[in-house]
């Protein structure tokens, strides 16, 4: 298992260069050049060919890669083409929310999906399983953005019972019970997405165990239904879940930029938009950048703890 | 398998033959299409989720004879509330809702169908020469789509489309350049079990060109997992390009998109006084691609080997 381990962190590494080059051809491709930000605008074309000497741009293409991903390796993603704020310090600044906001709707999710689909895998064929065959259907296909909408009208217009947007209420920051009343629609929004595929996974990993021979010797020998579903079969319809944590990373960094959008959720998917808007491609590189190492560490943590969990799995 | 080719002895009548009856033999050809649409028609939601797409692949069609009016005609009742003149109202320009909403269903239907046929291919192609040739093309392919999927695929696609400019035609192009991995891998896998089969075998031993192998002998047998994927890529696209256009960063005004019709309720103003504005087109991406899901996971029980009836 070691051996394998140590295998999967080496296949890593090229994927991670392989991300860079993507990455740097994107900023290479982006309208827009780094010297017009260091340069009054009444420059002559001489001037701008001096800067242009000093900061390296007519340099060959893999050089100016190289040197870039020697920045990166440094902690340095440059400067915003717009406020001209260290893009790390802008980043860093907007991933405390985003990650709040990501780490509670993967809870949520799973603590409705698991239920969800121990049940539907249970009472095969029923009509709870069509309900809720139905209703993970209808969590995967709504449009994040209608779903938001839809909840905003609901709890924010019609009943008025919960704040529009935002994470705090002005002039109330820090206060905890607050931000948790901010929470619930970004999270309901963000989680249903998730949870709607979840509950098919489940569903389908609890049927495959429920046929196993060793399930029929745990009634045999008497246990409550409750036990033998809950205990003997979940535990091991769970491990291929762990595989699922790993491809649901991407789609909740993809939900985020959406959900935040929609309601002011000061994180990195609002950033993104704004970024995008103001076409300052710095910053949307560097978000771009840490959100595939995320994907790509999350992939493997996933991979590495399946195998740990797994002891019947053998890798050679 | 064609009969023309087989030697069928002379003295017994080949009608008193009752193994070599032809209908018999072209029966038991025919049957596993025949099978595969008995088990889809079973499957009630997916049959309900083909009649809706259909209604909506027809209202794209025939877009110009079903509106009721002009999507592009500015009116002078601007904001205006449904009525028997604008059946949904009319937006903030004074365009008539009903008209747009009609007309946008062929920008949804070009973005998952012209999307999905640029990854289905460029997917397939990689994933049967990495499956094929193995060893260093496999790593490197490989390793080619773990790249891809370690993007999130929203923002790259946010990105790389606000870098090309938003258009129909960008959104398309990007969605099908970013889209091919999960093809690519499952190809890859059919590939690598089909490949070591005798028949196969038999193809290689024969002579036969490479791409008659592959793409004759062994691609019409990894055909059900990607018509499937590609049916959950169809409604995916959609929802991608909704929400590219619902940003901004989509199908730009004035040409109609129902993620683009729903940017306006952003404002909280029309989001609470003006619900005909966003709650049909939301509805109608949401009955699009809930048909569409409900199709693909039709066919994927239909075509699923394990499945014994």
């Amino acid at each position: 298992m070691f051996q394998y381990i140590v295998r999967r962190i080496l296949i890593a590494i090229p994927v991670l260069l392989g991300v860079t080059i993507f990455n740097f051809l994107i900023i290479y491709m982006a309208p827009g050049n780094p010297v017009d930000m260091y340069i009054n605008p009444d420059a002559t074309e001489e001037d701008i060919q001096i800067k242009k000497e000093a900061l390296g741009l007519n340099d060959p293409l893999y050089i100016q890669y190289f040197r870039w991903l020697g920045n990166i390796l440094h902690g340095d993603f440059g400067i915003s083409y717009t406020t001209y704020e260290p893009v790390l310090h802008i980043i860093t600044e907007r991933i405390g929310p985003t990650l709040l906001l990501m780490s509670v709707s993967l809870v949520v999710a799973y603590l409705i999906a698991i239920p969800i689909g121990i049940i539907s895998a249970t009472k095969q064929y029923s009509w709870t399983d069509y309900f809720t065959t139905t209703f993970s259907f209808l969590g995967v296909s709504i449009p994040p953005f209608f779903l938001g909408l839809g909840v905003m009208y609901v709890f924010a217009v019609v009943l008025q019972i919960l704040p529009t947007g935002g994470m705090n209420t002005l002039g109330n920051e820090g206060g905890f019970l607050d931000t948790l009343f901010h929470l619930i629609m970004p999270v309901f929004v963000l989680s249903m997405g998730i949870a709607g595929s979840m509950v098919r996974y489940v569903r389908s990993s609890m049927l495959e165990v429920l046929g196993q021979d060793y399930l029929r010797t745990a009634r045999a020998k008497g246990l409550r239904e409750f036990v033998v579903t809950n205990k003997h079969a979940l535990r091991n319809a769970l491990i291929p879940i762990i595989t699922i944590i790993g491809m649901d990373i991407p789609i909740l960094i993809g939900g985020a930029v959406v959900t935040e959008q929609i309601f002011q959720w000061p994180g990195l998917g609002q950033l993104t938009i704004q970024s995008i808007g103001s076409r300052d491609y710095s910053v949307l590189m560097a978000i771009n950048f840490s959100a595939a190492i995320v994907v790509l560490f999350s992939n493997l943590l996933t991979d590495i703890f399946y195998t740990v969990a797994d002891p019947r799995i053998k890798y050679n | 398998m064609s009969m023309s080719n087989m030697k069928v002895e002379v003295d017994v009548p080949l009608s008193n033959h009752p193994s070599l009856e032809p209908a018999n033999e072209l029966g038991k050809e025919e049957s596993y299409f025949r099978l595969i649409r008995k088990r889809y028609f079973k499957h009630k939601l997916a049959v309900v989720g083909l009649f809706v797409f259909l209604i909506i692949v027809l209202m794209a069609l025939f877009a110009p004879v079903i509106a009721p009016g002009d999507p592009y005609d500015v009116n002078n009742q601007f904001e205006a509330k449904p009525s028997i003149e604008h059946l949904l109202g009319t937006d903030s320009v004074g365009r008539d809702v009903l008209s747009r909403l009609i007309y946008a269903s062929r920008v949804s239907l070009a973005v998952g169908l012209g999307a999905v046929a640029i990854y289905v291919t460029i997917g397939t192609v990689l994933g049967a020469i990495a499956g094929y040739y193995g060893k260093w093309v496999d790593a490197v392919i490989m390793r080619l789509t773990d790249v891809f999927m370690s993007f999130p695929y929203l923002m790259v696609i946010l990105v790389l489309v606000s870098i090309l400019g938003p258009s129909l035609l960008n959104i398309i192009v990007v969605i099908g350049l970013l889209g091919w991995p999960a093809i690519a891998r499952i190809v890859r896998g059919s590939v690598l079990s089909i490949k070591e089969m005798d028949y196969v075998k038999a193809g290689v031993a024969l002579g036969f060109p490479v791409h008659r192998i592959v793409f004759k002998h062994i691609l019409p047998n990894c055909l059900g997992p990607i018509l499937v994927n590609a049916t959950f890529g169809i409604a995916s696209s959609i929802i991608l390009e909704a929400s590219l256009s619902f940003l901004g960063m989509g199908v730009q005004p004035p040409t109609a998109s129902w993620g683009n019709m729903l940017t306006e309720a952003q404002s909280l103003t029309i989001l609470a006084s003006q619900p005909w504005l966003w709650l049909p087109p939301g509805l109608m991406i949401l009955l699009a691609v809930l048909s569409i899901n409900f199709m693909g996971d039709g066919l994927r029980d239909a075509m699923d080997p394990k499945r014994v009836r």
